[in-house]
């Protein structure tokens, strides 16, 4: 598997380390409730299929990534910045 | 067709053309009284032990492929109750016990060697914890040694002792863990549940999950709608699929873990020993290859296979560890899909469906707790009680904060 990094180019899979789902953008306010907690740290909809995560380029850029892939065939579709999805506003 | 050393000597002498097929291949009814979706290890010990332990007979087991083709037949076959954390503990010992009644239960062979797990360490902290691991084994009524390193080099004397960066400080040993035939265990419970009259079907795949009234009156099926009292979800890394069709979202990641075998060697790895400065464990089966794996890929997979970096990783892993491997040549690689929890422990609970059970989130250890598992679930759907050894895998312990993170590594579903 290779991911294309918007400010690298083409690298090999492990110049990356992955956090998790997307999911992980979408930080809920420390007084927002149970459930809102639990749905960030623990449910997932497990998407067979396309999905979006956040990767990290450690041994490059240094940049968040947000990747989207498939988790079936490992085919990765596009890859943004995570600024440019957040709007530079990274809540994690 | 009962199991007898007299009717192997027999079927010998006569040729071996006297074998029958070891289970029915039934067409679904259209309705039964519990439904288990999964023909897996866990689906068809549930299977079992509902008709075993609760007198139940009118189940039908659903499998989309075929028996035993996913992860009871793609994992490292370890068998062991090593387990530190209060609601894993007693189930794992239960599940070890059972194991060491299996092949009576089931009259079928499936190969529980009891040959023994090694878990080494390699400083002065880790074999703190492992000292209190096995001391919280045998609180559990298990058996745990603690191996200094002249122990381990008894024992495993093909061990690179000398390494500078990992020497090896010791071992916890579990003598009563070990390794069993994984196919055969999915086969000998598919056959015993058979022979009390479940119907295992096929080919069958779900495709729906009827609900009335917060009630499950039972699925729909690429054979047909199927009417059920009770219907039981086990489908391990499809469990956020098939839970979907009843509006489920669950606390699961379906991650891959790869796995190898070499090519057949003279018997050499007498034990199962695992590395503690690198994710590798090591066996080797009575066909003598060497099987073993290591870390999850670390993303989210439905692939059934994983990419190089982490066959590369594990490799370095086993040189580093027993550098003799380093001329056996690899046979074959696979993937197996694990239903990652956040916490690393499972889940045997209710839904919030009246009458829809699940049993999922074994994460990559779900092979030796096939009959505990079967067990504890059937006693649940059975009584709708939870079994008491089980009473910790809660749906919702993950909303409550109650973890049972026994690694202690964070709620990440890929830390596990």
């Amino acid at each position: 598997m290779r991911i294309t990094c918007p400010l690298c180019g083409d690298r090999d899979s492990r110049e990356f380390s992955i956090r998790g789902h997307e999911t992980y953008l979408d930080r809920p306010a420390p007084d927002a409730g149970e459930a809102a907690w639990d749905d960030y740290l623990h449910l997932r909809d497990n998407p067979a299929g396309e999905t979006a995560e956040l990767w990290y380029h450690g041994a490059g850029c240094a940049a968040w990534l947000r990747v989207r892939r498939n988790t079936v065939t490992h085919e990765v579709l596009k890859v943004d910045l995570v600024r440019d999805v957040t709007g530079g506003d990274h809540a994690d | 067709m009962r199991y007898s050393g007299l009717q192997v000597l027999a079927q010998g002498l006569m040729g071996n053309r006297g074998w029958k097929p070891v289970w029915r291949d039934p067409e679904p009814k259209p309705a039964y009284d519990i439904v288990i979706i999964g023909g897996g290890g866990h689906g068809l010990a549930t299977a079992f032990y509902l008709a075993k332990e609760h007198g139940l007979g009118n189940i039908a087991v659903l499998e989309k492929g075929y028996l035993g083709g996913g992860n009871v037949g793609r994992n490292t076959t370890i068998v062991r109750a090593n387990y530190n954390l209060p609601g894993n503990s007693e189930f794992y010992s239960h599940s070890l016990k059972l194991w060491e009644g299996l092949e009576a239960d089931l009259n079928y062979n499936v190969m529980h060697s009891q040959r023994g797990v090694i878990n080494l360490f390699h400083s002065d902290g880790q074999r703190d914890a492992y000292a209190r691991r096995g001391n919280a084994m045998i609180n559990q009524g298990d058996d745990a040694i603690l191996l200094d390193r002249e122990g381990c080099r008894r024992m495993l004397p093909y061990l690179d002792y000398d390494q500078t960066r990992f020497p090896i400080y010791g071992g916890l040993y579990h003598p009563r863990g070990g390794t069993a035939r994984h196919d055969a265990v999915a086969w000998g419970y598919a056959r015993a549940a058979d022979r009390r009259g479940v119907d295992l079907i096929q080919q069958c795949e779900v495709t729906g999950i009827d609900i009335a009234g917060g009630k499950v009156t039972g699925v729909q099926t690429t054979r047909g709608a199927i009417r059920a009292a009770k219907v039981a979800i086990v489908v391990a890394g499809r469990s956020g699929q098939v839970a979907a069709m009843a509006g489920l979202r669950l606390p699961v990641e379906s991650h891959i873990l790869q796995a190898f075998v070499t090519e057949g060697l003279k018997p050499c790895i007498d034990h199962v020993v695992t590395y503690g400065m690198g994710h590798f464990y090591i066996s080797q089966s009575d066909k003598g290859g060497l099987v073993f794996g290591g870390d999850l890929d670390f993303y989210a997979s439905y692939a059934a296979r994983g990419n190089l970096p982490m066959a590369e990783h594990v490799m370095e892993a086993g040189l580093t560890l027993m550098p003799m491997i380093g001329k056996a040549r690899v046979l074959r690689s696979w993937g197996g899909i694990m239903d990652m929890t956040p916490d690393g422990s499972p889940i045997i609970d209710k839904t919030h469906v009246d009458g829809l059970y699940i049993d999922c989130g074994w994460c990559y250890g779900g092979f030796k707790a096939v009959p505990g598992s079967g067990f504890s679930f059937a006693h649940l759907i059975a009584t709708d009680r939870h079994h008491e050894p089980a009473a910790r895998f809660r749906l919702d312990r993950f909303r409550r904060g109650v973890l049972l993170d026994e690694e202690g590594t964070g709620s990440q579903h890929n830390l596990h």
